[in-house]
């Protein structure tokens, strides 16, 4: 009975300390938040700093733009799926919607290669002006993020095929999906200050 | 009616709310778009009805991907998030703020 009464003490413990961990996370999104805040700044400062080479009107190639924000939409549904399926406790299915969501992410970082190989074939480096320093540091590093994110949840899929779900693997989810949200959440910023103010 | 089985602490979110948060992003991202490649407003009004979209698409996976809401109740994460876009605001709208002075 005590031995009974102790387990379950530790166990609610241990789940309010995985809970800690996830405030832990958030606050780390937040400060990630400011991050970009600085460097959205940055590029708001030189939004009209081209040094007389080529704007952003002339070079985004707007297809390619609104696909990847679709696919960074979706894979953000997606991993929020995911969750909801580790909710049930239904590791297969978790694992399958967080399959989905790492393939959609790796198309979107696929896709931000190309444009940047694009932009750098018509001219347009890190170091031609103001303007381009800032583009290629906000987009890349929102791109680096995803990056990131993606060996993250590979890792986790790894770790969820061979330990289920557990307090601490339940723990590692919430804190991805929410990293996933948030970059999403980035890229609406992206996508509207940066293209569409962009091209108009 | 099935919906009601084991409420749990972390039962978060439901199918519907994603969804529905889904739908939403979609049309607040489809609104912009075809304003802007249509070029349907006068500049001003134009960035104003677009920063305002995306600033309603934040909101909107705040509460519908996120689960702001449901947090234990000192809510820590939501203070954070208030310091943290205080923060943010204060350093994108003063820079844009200083730089002005630096155009001429």
């Amino acid at each position: 009975m005590a031995n009974h009464h102790d387990h379950s003490h530790g166990h609610d413990h241990h789940e309010e300390h995985e809970q800690l961990k996830v405030l832990g996370f958030w606050i780390f999104v937040v400060t990630d938040c400011i991050l970009f805040g600085t460097l959205f700044a940055t590029y708001a400062v030189m939004m009209n700093s081209f040094a007389g080479g080529p704007t952003g009107k002339e070079l985004f190639e707007m297809p390619g733009i609104i696909a990847s924000t679709f696919i960074l939409l979706t894979s953000s549904f997606t991993s929020g799926l995911a969750v909801l399926a580790m909710n049930k406790g239904k590791v297969n299915e978790l694992i399958a919607w967080l399959a989905v969501t790492a393939a959609l992410g790796l198309a979107f970082v696929v896709l931000e290669v190309n444009e940047f190989t694009h932009l750098v074939h018509e001219g347009a480096t890190m170091a031609t002006s103001g303007y381009w320093s800032s583009f290629f540091t906000l987009v890349g590093t929102h791109g680096l993020h995803v990056s990131i994110g993606l060996f993250w949840m590979v890792g986790l899929m790894m770790q969820l095929k061979r330990r289920g779900i557990t307090a601490v693997t339940r723990r590692k989810i919430t804190n991805l999906s929410l990293y996933w949200h948030f970059l999403d959440v980035v890229w609406i910023f992206l996508f509207t200050v940066v293209y569409l103010m962009g091209v108009m | 009616m099935t919906q009601h089985q084991n409420h749990g602490d972390h039962n978060h979110g439901s199918l519907k709310s994603y969804v529905i948060g889904f739908i939403l992003s979609i049309v607040l991202t489809i609104i912009p778009l075809v304003l802007v490649m249509n070029q349907m407003m006068e500049k001003t009004a134009l960035v104003i009805t677009i920063m305002v979209m995306a600033i309603l698409q934040f909101v909107v996976q705040l509460f519908f991907f996120m689960h702001i809401r449901e947090g234990e109740k000192p809510r820590y994460n939501v203070q954070t998030l208030i310091l943290g876009l205080v923060i943010v605001f204060t350093i994108v709208a003063g820079s844009i703020w200083i730089m002005m002075f630096n155009k001429y």
